[in-house]
């Protein structure tokens, strides 16, 4: 018995001692039909399933939209020392949903380390878990009504959970008037992520390689 | 209390006393034993064609274990809280509107105050769904304290775990519905939480939002998610959990001592 396992099967299935073997066939036909019937069932199965599977995650997934450019008034309007609120567009066609609210000021040589553009747009997220922040004029800082995330008035974190600084937008004036775009992340020394994340997720050191960039965030060229 | 002595009949004459039946005669039915023997034809006549009594006499007259108690009705309580969601919410529907521009808010706003009875079938689903929550974790523990997850009965264990994430995921879907701020919000923070997974959080967010923003198509999402994908699940894994209950049978309580049977005792030694 030992022998007879360690031995390679023949092929031909006459030399296996399959009842009802033909000479000189490999695969029984009992088998064949077996195959082919479970082979179809599988093939139509799969016709169904992977195009609704698609249909779900695709779009969600790897679809980029356009963005979306919000004027918020003259670019004089807006102030180096304080923040004013502006409500903006983020989704288009579903109202008060698609909107959120983004503080706006002007480039502040003395109190900014990273310059991106000549305007401070910063995203009300928390990047604790997504809920909004409110500036503090007293105490020039932002928070988080939430978990009691902190952050100071460049938008880094001052306290609390918040794993990375506040989210900023894109700005360009247009027309005479200041719009605000899509939103990028920055990580703790404020470099710039394109492909903004969802909060929680961390941007410094090991956090940058675990949470990815997104294939469904607007991209402005 | 004492049995009293019947009292005797009263004098009525012999023609007025009902004549029992001669044997053979009269064979008419009483209107109720026709009314029973239809049904019991009914019964067989589907029974002959499905064998139907044998399955539902495996499944309901099987033998239990000494010691059963309150404690194993949980189970059963979990499964009826799940009925009356499934029932609740398939009336709710044809009210509800998964519309994200306000439709869905004022749909729920009209069922619950227009609707004849629509505040009490929302309640029963709104405070049902965290009575079913609470009973599937009771149900759990009785389980566990019990050890009636141990072999043979592991599969079932992790049929009601997977159970216990639909339900979880039916909560989460569930809660964003009415589209009230605490809705959105709520469902802001939980998508973000699912996002923090490394890797394929970022992707499963989207694949919940609909994309990378909380847009038109979130509300809808999870609503297909909530009425149609989880409920089958659901339905099929409760047939796969009671199959497994009625195949494997229910475990004593772990205060119950083994029956010897001496009598093999005495063959044995």
């Amino acid at each position: 018995m030992a022998d007879a396992k360690k031995k390679a099967k023949s092929k031909y299935t006459a030399d296996r001692g399959i009842p009802g073997a033909f000479e000189g066939e490999t695969v029984n036909r009992r088998r064949l039909m077996t195959l082919t019937a479970h082979g179809a069932g599988g093939i139509a199965a799969a016709a169904f399933t992977l195009p609704v599977l698609g249909f779900a995650a695709g779009s969600a997934i790897f679809e980029r939209p356009d963005p979306i450019w919000s004027p918020v008034g003259k670019p004089t309007d807006f102030p180096m020392d304080t923040y004013v609120p502006k409500v903006i567009t983020v989704v288009a066609g579903v109202g008060d949903v698609g909107k959120t609210t983004a503080y706006v000021r002007r480039y502040n040589p003395e109190i900014d380390s990273a310059k991106y553009q000549d305007f401070i747009a910063l995203s009300t997220r928390c990047n604790h878990l997504g809920c909004p922040v409110r500036y503090t004029d007293a105490s020039k800082k932002f928070i988080c009504p939430c978990h009691g995330g902190v952050y100071d008035f460049e938008g880094k974190v001052d306290g609390g959970p918040p794993v990375r600084p506040l989210d900023r937008f894109y700005t360009r004036v247009r027309n005479g008037q200041l719009e605000i775009g899509p939103r990028y992340s920055v990580n703790g020394e404020l470099r710039r992520f394109p492909s903004y994340r969802d909060p929680g997720q961390d941007l410094d050191g090991i956090g940058q390689y675990l949470y990815p960039g997104r294939f469904s965030t607007p991209r402005v060229n | 209390m004492p049995k009293l002595p019947k009292p005797p009949l009263p004098p009525v004459p012999n023609a007025l006393l009902p004549t029992p039946d001669r044997p053979g005669e009269n064979q008419r039915l009483k209107p109720l034993d026709q009314a029973k023997e239809a049904g019991i034809s009914a019964a067989d006549w589907v029974d002959e064609r499905t064998s139907i009594s044998g399955g539902v006499r495996w499944a309901l007259f099987r033998k239990v274990p000494k010691g059963t108690n309150w404690f194993y009705t949980l189970g059963s309580a979990t499964m009826f809280a799940f009925l009356s969601q499934a029932m609740t919410g398939v009336f709710l529907a044809m009210y509800y509107r998964p519309d994200a521009t306000g439709g869905a808010y004022e749909s729920v706003r009209y069922l619950t105050n227009e609707v004849f009875m629509g505040e009490f079938v929302r309640g029963m689903h709104r405070w049902g769904s965290s009575v079913m929550v609470i009973l599937l974790f009771l149900h759990m523990g009785r389980t566990f304290f019990f050890g009636a997850y141990k072999y043979p009965r592991e599969l079932n264990w992790v049929i009601g775990v997977v159970l216990l994430v639909l339900t979880m995921t039916m909560s989460f879907t569930g809660y964003l519905l009415p589209f009230d701020q605490r809705s959105y919000w709520a469902t802001v923070v939980g998508v973000n939480i699912n996002g923090t997974g490394p890797h394929i959080g970022p992707y499963l967010s989207d694949f919940l939002r609909g994309g990378a923003e909380f847009g038109a198509t979130t509300l809808s999402r999870f609503y297909a998610i909530h009425m149609l994908l989880v409920p089958g699940a659901l339905a099929a894994l409760i047939g796969a959990h009671l199959y497994l209950v009625a195949k494997l049978g229910t475990t004593a309580p772990p205060w119950m001592k083994a029956e010897t049977n001496d009598e093999l005792r005495k063959e044995t030694v």
